[in-house]
Formats: structure tokens, C-alpha cells, sequence
């Protein structure tokens, strides 16, 4: 498939190829496609955030193999090491990590036409790569990517010249999606009046949703193993 | 188009790669019911999307796609915590995370 979508954009160039970077660059690409595949196919989400942990290590990869050395590391420590931890943290957190069952079909003809849909936008894509004329040779304002001086001090000098508003604002936009995640991961005030009697108290006096349900079962549930303990069996029941 | 890098391959594949990944990622989007596979498609969809900024920044020897691939994972951040923060709002009210039950602002 990927033979077959890199000779839809244009002839590869075979002049000054090396069998390492070669070699790497197919390795990385089958371990890219396997993760990526393996996030929509996989039915336990934990399995798909360790599917894209493996994709992001590809792409990690391949963005050594294009002298983006600190994108690379940029990629493994907040990708891999913040957001998939973040996104694992939740999983669990949530107690969602049962099995889905993908094979059946909720919405009847979506599947095929996702496929029609995505078919569309990848020929659409390899259609813009076979006859259109990208940029080449456009005067660079930021900054070109010389090898001979490091990737991180070029990158650090055109964020803090050519981008420093964009940068700015990213600061702006990391504040307020800080704010954001605490006013939406915040509890309601409604239950925070009681808050000073306890974490147990304090989920069953939300209001009667589907939440507290679990939570009364797995007392329950534990309520008759703990009988020994005084203090465990009076709080369980 | 000039795709000799010295040393490596065309950047034709790279983009024919993050092409593909996108595909995948937006096919996922579409068929998965689970938000937090959701969201990790659209990570996947984004991932493409560096990918090609990376080759274009090496194609055309400009830094400048590099520093965007900057600012993508950022975005990308605070994507992912606000969702999250929404996914944990929503899991407060009803247990489960199926697309197909969060129709409570459908008219």
C-alpha cells in the first residue's frame, strides 16, 4: 500500500539514498502503520493508547531521520511521557477499559461509508501531490535548516525572533486550557457543602445518578471479606 | 520536485506515509464509538499533519515548519487536557463514554 501511494505522488528520487536511512525509514513507517491500525482496530482503549505510544515512537523516529532532532526528543517526553500518560490516567481513572465490541455495526451503512469518505480524502490528497507545484526554493524568513549548526539553537532563535507572538500566545492558550480543565474537572457546588465529611460521603451525595452505582457495589462487595476489621466493616456498611 | 536529501530517501514517501496515518486516523474517528479512542485518532490525524510539516521543513530548508510542528504539539496539549476535563464532566453524569448516548444538546 505504501509502494503504491508514494509512486501516486511522484517518482522518488534514488540519487543519494543509503541503505541505513532506507532500511530505518521502512521499519519506522511499518511500526507508524501498525500502531496507527492498531489504535482504531484495538477494542480495550488501553491497548489503543499503547498502540499510539508505539506510532509516536515512529514518528519520533522519522523525524530523527530528517534532522528534527528536538522535535524527536519533543515528541517522546510530551507525546509519549504527558498526553498518553494523561490519556491512560483517565482510562483508568474512569474505569473504562472494557472490552467494545467493534464488529458490531450501531449506525447502519457508516462504515462503508467512512470508507468512501476516507477513500475520497486520500485520493483527494494524492491528487494534490501528483499535479500541483509546492513551493520550492521560497526565500526562507525563519531561518533554514543548516547542518551545521544545531537544531535546537535554530529552532530556539526563529521561535524567539520570527515567532515570538505565536509564541506568546501559545503561553495564553496554555493558561487557559489550564483554567479550563480545572473549572470542568471541578465538582459541583452543590456537593462541595459537604465536602468536610468524607470521599466516601461525598460521591453518594451527588445527585442519584448512574455514577454512584458502582461505587455502592464494590462496597458491598467488599463489605463481607473485611469482616475481621472493625473499622473497615463498619464503614462498609 | 526537489526532493533529494542528501543522505535519505524522497520526501515523497514521508509524505505518502503521513498521508496514509491521516487516512487511518480519520477513518478511526469516524467508526470508533469510544470518546478517548475518538480523541486518540485526532491524535493520530494531527501526528500526519507533523509529519508532513517536518518534510516540508527539510524539502525546503526552512526552519519555520519545525517551529509550527512546535506550536501543533501545544495546541495539541491543551486539546488534550480540555477534552479529558469534558470526558471526566460527562463520566460525573452518566457512566459510559459511547458517542452514540451524548445526545443531550440534540433538538
Amino acid at each position: 500500500m505504501l509502494v503504491v501511494a508514494g509512486g501516486l505522488f511522484s517518482a522518488v528520487s534514488t540519487t543519494h539514498v543509503s541503505a541505513v536511512s532506507v532500511g530505518t525509514f521502512v521499519v519506522a513507517a511499518a511500526i507508524v502503520l501498525a500502531g496507527g491500525i492498531g489504535v482504531v482496530v484495538a477494542r480495550n482503549p488501553v491497548h489503543s493508547a499503547l498502540m499510539l505510544v508505539m506510532t509516536l515512537f515512529g514518528i519520533a523516529v522519522l523525524f530523527v531521520l530528517q534532522r528534527a532532532d528536538f522535535l524527536a526528543a519533543v515528541q517522546v517526553i510530551v507525546y509519549a511521557g504527558a498526553i498518553v500518560v494523561l490519556f491512560l490516567f483517565v482510562i483508568m481513572f474512569l474505569g473504562v477499559d472494557r472490552q467494545e465490541n467493534i464488529t458490531a455495526e450501531p449506525l447502519r451503512g457508516q462504515r462503508p461509508l467512512a470508507i468512501a469518505l476516507v477513500a475520497m480524502a486520500f485520493a483527494g490528497l494524492a491528487l494534490l501531490g501528483e499535479v500541483s507545484h509546492w513551493t520550492t526554493g521560497a526565500p526562507s524568513v525563519a531561518g533554514t535548516t543548516d547542518v551545521n549548526t544545531s537544531n535546537v539553537a535554530q529552532i530556539g532563535k526563529s521561535v524567539y525572533t520570527t515567532y515570538l507572538f505565536p509564541f506568546e500566545v501559545t503561553s495564553a492558550l496554555l493558561v487557559i486550557a489550564v483554567v479550563g480543565a480545572v473549572v470542568l474537572a471541578r465538582r459541583p457546588p452543590a456537593a462541595s457543602d459537604a465536602e468536610s465529611i468524607g470521599a466516601t460521603e461525598d460521591v453518594t451525595g451527588d445527585d442519584p445518578s448512574v455514577t454512584e452505582q458502582p461505587v455502592e457495589e464494590a462496597f458491598a462487595a467488599a463489605a463481607p471479606v473485611d469482616v475481621t476489621d472493625p473499622t473497615t466493616s463498619e464503614e462498609g456498611s | 520536485m526537489n526532493t533529494a536529501i542528501s543522505g535519505g530517501i524522497g520526501g515523497a514517501w514521508y509524505l505518502s506515509l503521513a498521508a496514509v496515518l491521516f487516512a487511518i486516523g480519520a477513518f478511526g474517528l469516524l467508526i470508533r464509538r469510544n470518546v478517548l479512542v475518538m480523541f486518540m485518532c485526532i491524535e493520530l490525524m494531527l501526528n500526519a499533519a507533523n509529519l508532513t510539516f517536518v518534510t516540508f521543513a527539510n524539502m525546503l530548508h526552512d526552519i519555520g515548519g519545525q517551529v509550527l510542528v512546535f506550536f501543533v504539539l501545544v495546541v495539541a496539549a491543551a486539546e488534550v487536557v480540555v477534552g479529558l476535563g469534558i470526558v471526566v464532566a460527562i463520566f460525573r453524569r452518566r457512566a459510559n463514554a459511547t458517542a452514540d448516548d451524548l445526545h443531550l444538546m440534540k433538538g
